[in-house]
């Protein structure tokens, strides 16, 4: 089959590589209809994230029909439409049981690898490293789906592929930063970046009954895509991006603030190129100036809500501000399971339609020429649909 | 996960008695002080056995009475030599040995938990070196792992402690090659039952030896955690998560034919690059 491989930084290849077969009883095949590339994959096309091996296959937002299934799994059957989320869960450990499915404890075949970086491993995530389990992805023809009983989701034949694709990871995401924000009616939130978590967060953020949102970012087709979703939008390179939205809230602070950049921020500040030579330097891990704002522009007894992807240690980290003003710092992977059944009644309500989101549809032959083009923000890319067969 | 490691090598072993160590202190100084006031080619032999004696008395240790499998050592704190293949108790005792201390939680019920431990056939599905265990009589089993390049190792193991849903403890029978022990304790805790392992193995000498130190690996304590992690998993899941056997860009690119269409399919997007030029 075709599949995306990472063959090192800045360098993906579409190759061909053997069928994904059944290893594992709780094993599924699912035939990838369609699959995108996330943002966080640009964290690994650039090199950020360790433990990466060349020829790792990418991927971990897809949907598609059951192929084949392992004897333990009794719930799908071939020819079944699914989505898959990215975290992969048990569905038995007691993190699981708590529906902290991003946290399952059984899932990652390297727990040990994650364990000397993070303390205690969390779950297995497709495509995304071997810490994290080091699970081939779903950018391929085909893909191989553990613990299938748990994790694919059916969604109805009525919805098309680009309606439903995004429950996997993004959907989600934006709306578990949202829910993180403790909102209640009528309440300010803040968006750093405008990409497709950013975007999810916004819409989300209304769907949870906040008053305002202000999306923080720069490129012009993002601002573009946040105010049709609702949002009233301040520049990121703006020096005074805090001074603007002191004044936006009457002196106060936004109540939440969402950081849905992640270790990879651009601002005007000298702490961005502080961060930079540091990160290039390999003296740091992490560049942190969206966050570091997010903090600094939250109101008192607010909540810092990260969905973006941090991976190690960061530096000139303000926990002055968090310990003094009384912050709420929430994170973590999404427990994409937790949230599907309530995210798909609002898409077919008709509450939200993510299709919205989605600038590039092309074939998987193309996925090196789309990585570049979606880091680079070219051609107003936002969302990247393959199209594997 | 764990709740104590803990790794001793051997500690040094005493098998000469008080009395005879002052005998060779004041023995070994008298002939070293003769050796010094000669210095001629004789007295550099007397020197060298002063030196032994001085040694011997100073540690408590002779190598002529580990050889010869005497000791005249004090009890308490001694191992007798001369028994060393007879008794597992005395093998690991103290300070003896390879210590492994590791704990688990698992989230199942405590009696199915310890079901499962206690059908000793079971361990293999999750002990990544051992091949088989054979239960013979009551309470007497009989262990295979594999060393490195598929060297067997065999031992013979009986219960000598057992308390349902509790506490499960073997250890290697007389005159077994590998003198090992070890206990499983079985504990309710509100996020499942807590499984903790105590192990001890004294590795023999010789390849037998080698074989067993490289089946519990340079880090015995991550090696016994790795099991216990499969153990967890087998139960709460019914499979042990694995990556082995999955397709990747490695895959392809190993075999000649992989390699083929690598080639062709870089070709192809060169030639796709040139003509969008």
């Amino acid at each position: 089959m075709k599949a995306v491989c990472w063959e090192g930084t800045n360098k993906v290849v579409v190759e061909r590589v053997p069928d994904p077969t059944i290893l594992n009883p709780r094993d599924a095949i699912v035939r990838v209809t369609s699959t995108a590339i996330c943002g966080s994959d640009l964290h690994l096309l650039d090199g950020f994230i360790p433990t990466m091996q060349r020829g790792d296959i990418l991927g971990h937002e897809f949907m598609g029909v059951v192929e084949d299934v392992g004897h333990s799994v009794r719930n799908l059957r071939r020819g079944d439409r699914v989505i898959v989320p990215f975290p992969i869960a048990c569905g038995n450990c007691w993190f699981c049981e708590h529906q902290l499915y991003s946290c399952c404890d059984n899932s990652n075949p390297n727990a040990w690898m994650a364990e000397k970086f993070y303390g205690y491993s969390p779950a297995g995530l497709f495509g995304y490293s071997h810490m994290m389990g080091g699970y081939a992805g779903g950018q391929a023809q085909f893909a191989r789906v553990p613990f299938a009983d748990v994790g694919p989701f059916k969604v109805p034949e009525s919805l098309r592929d680009e309606q439903v694709l995004f429950l996997t990871d993004i959907f989600p995401t934006g709306y578990m930063a949202a829910e993180n924000c403790n909102i209640t009616p009528g309440d300010t939130v803040a968006v750093w970046g405008g990409g497709p978590v950013g975007q999810f967060a916004i819409r989300s953020a209304f769907l949870l009954g906040a008053g305002r949102v202000i999306a923080i970012e720069t490129v012009p087709e993002r601002r573009r895509m946040a105010e049709a979703g609702g949002a009233e939008t301040l520049d990121s390179m703006d020096p005074d991006v805090f001074e603007r939205l002191r004044d936006m809230t009457g002196g106060i602070g936004p109540d939440s603030c969402i950081d849905a950049v992640g270790l990879e921020a651009h601002g005007p500040h000298l702490d961005y190129y502080y961060d930079k030579a540091k990160t290039m330097a390999f003296m740091a891990t992490d560049r942190i100036s969206a966050l570091r704002q997010a903090i600094h522009c939250c109101r008192k007894g607010g909540t810092v809500s990260v969905p973006g992807v941090y991976g190690g240690f960061l530096d000139k980290f303000p926990f002055g501000a968090v310990v003094q003003k009384g912050l709420t710092i929430k994170s973590g992977q999404t427990h994409v399971h937790k949230y599907l059944p309530t995210l798909l009644r609002h898409i077919e309500n008709g509450d939200i339609d993510p299709s919205f989101v989605v600038t590039h549809r092309v074939a998987i032959d193309d996925a090196a020429h789309m990585y570049k083009t979606f880091r680079d923000k070219e051609d107003g890319c936002i969302k990247v649909v393959m199209k594997p067969h | 996960m764990a709740v104590t490691s803990t790794y001793r090598p051997q500690g040094d072993r005493i098998n000469v008695g008080n009395i005879e160590r002052w005998l060779s202190t004041a023995a070994g100084g008298a002939l070293a002080a003769w050796a010094l006031k000669r210095r001629d080619t004789p007295a550099g032999g007397i020197a060298l056995g002063a030196a032994a004696l001085l040694y011997r008395g100073a540690t408590g240790h002779c190598h002529v009475y580990q050889a010869l499998g005497v000791n005249h050592g004090d009890s308490r704190n001694v191992l007798r030599i001369a028994d060393r293949n007879s008794d597992t108790r005395r093998q690991l005792g103290g300070e003896r040995g390879i210590h492994v201390d590791e704990s688990i939680l698992v989230n199942r019920p405590i009696a199915e938990v310890y079901r499962f431990w206690r059908n000793f056939e079971n361990l293999p599905r999750f002990m990544e070196h051992l091949d088989a265990v054979a239960v013979r009589d009551e309470g007497v089993s009989h262990w295979v792992a594999t060393g490195p390049a598929g060297t067997r190792v065999e031992w013979d193991a009986r219960i000598i402690n057992e308390v349902e849903n509790q506490v499960i403890g073997w250890q290697s029978l007389a005159g077994s090659r590998v003198s090992t022990a070890g206990s499983v304790n079985f504990d309710e805790t509100g996020h499942g039952t807590s499984v903790r392992v105590h192990l001890q193995y004294n590795p023999p000498g010789g390849r037998l030896g080698a074989a067993v130190a490289w089946i519990f690996g340079e880090e015995p304590t991550q090696t016994v955690r790795e099991d216990l992690r499969r153990f967890k998993r087998l139960l709460e899941t019914g499979e042990i998560p694995t990556t082995e056997g999955q397709p990747s860009g490695r895959t392809s690119a190993r075999g000649a034919r992989g390699k083929a269409i690598r080639r062709e399919w870089n070709v192809a997007q060169q030639r796709r690059a040139g003509g969008s030029r």
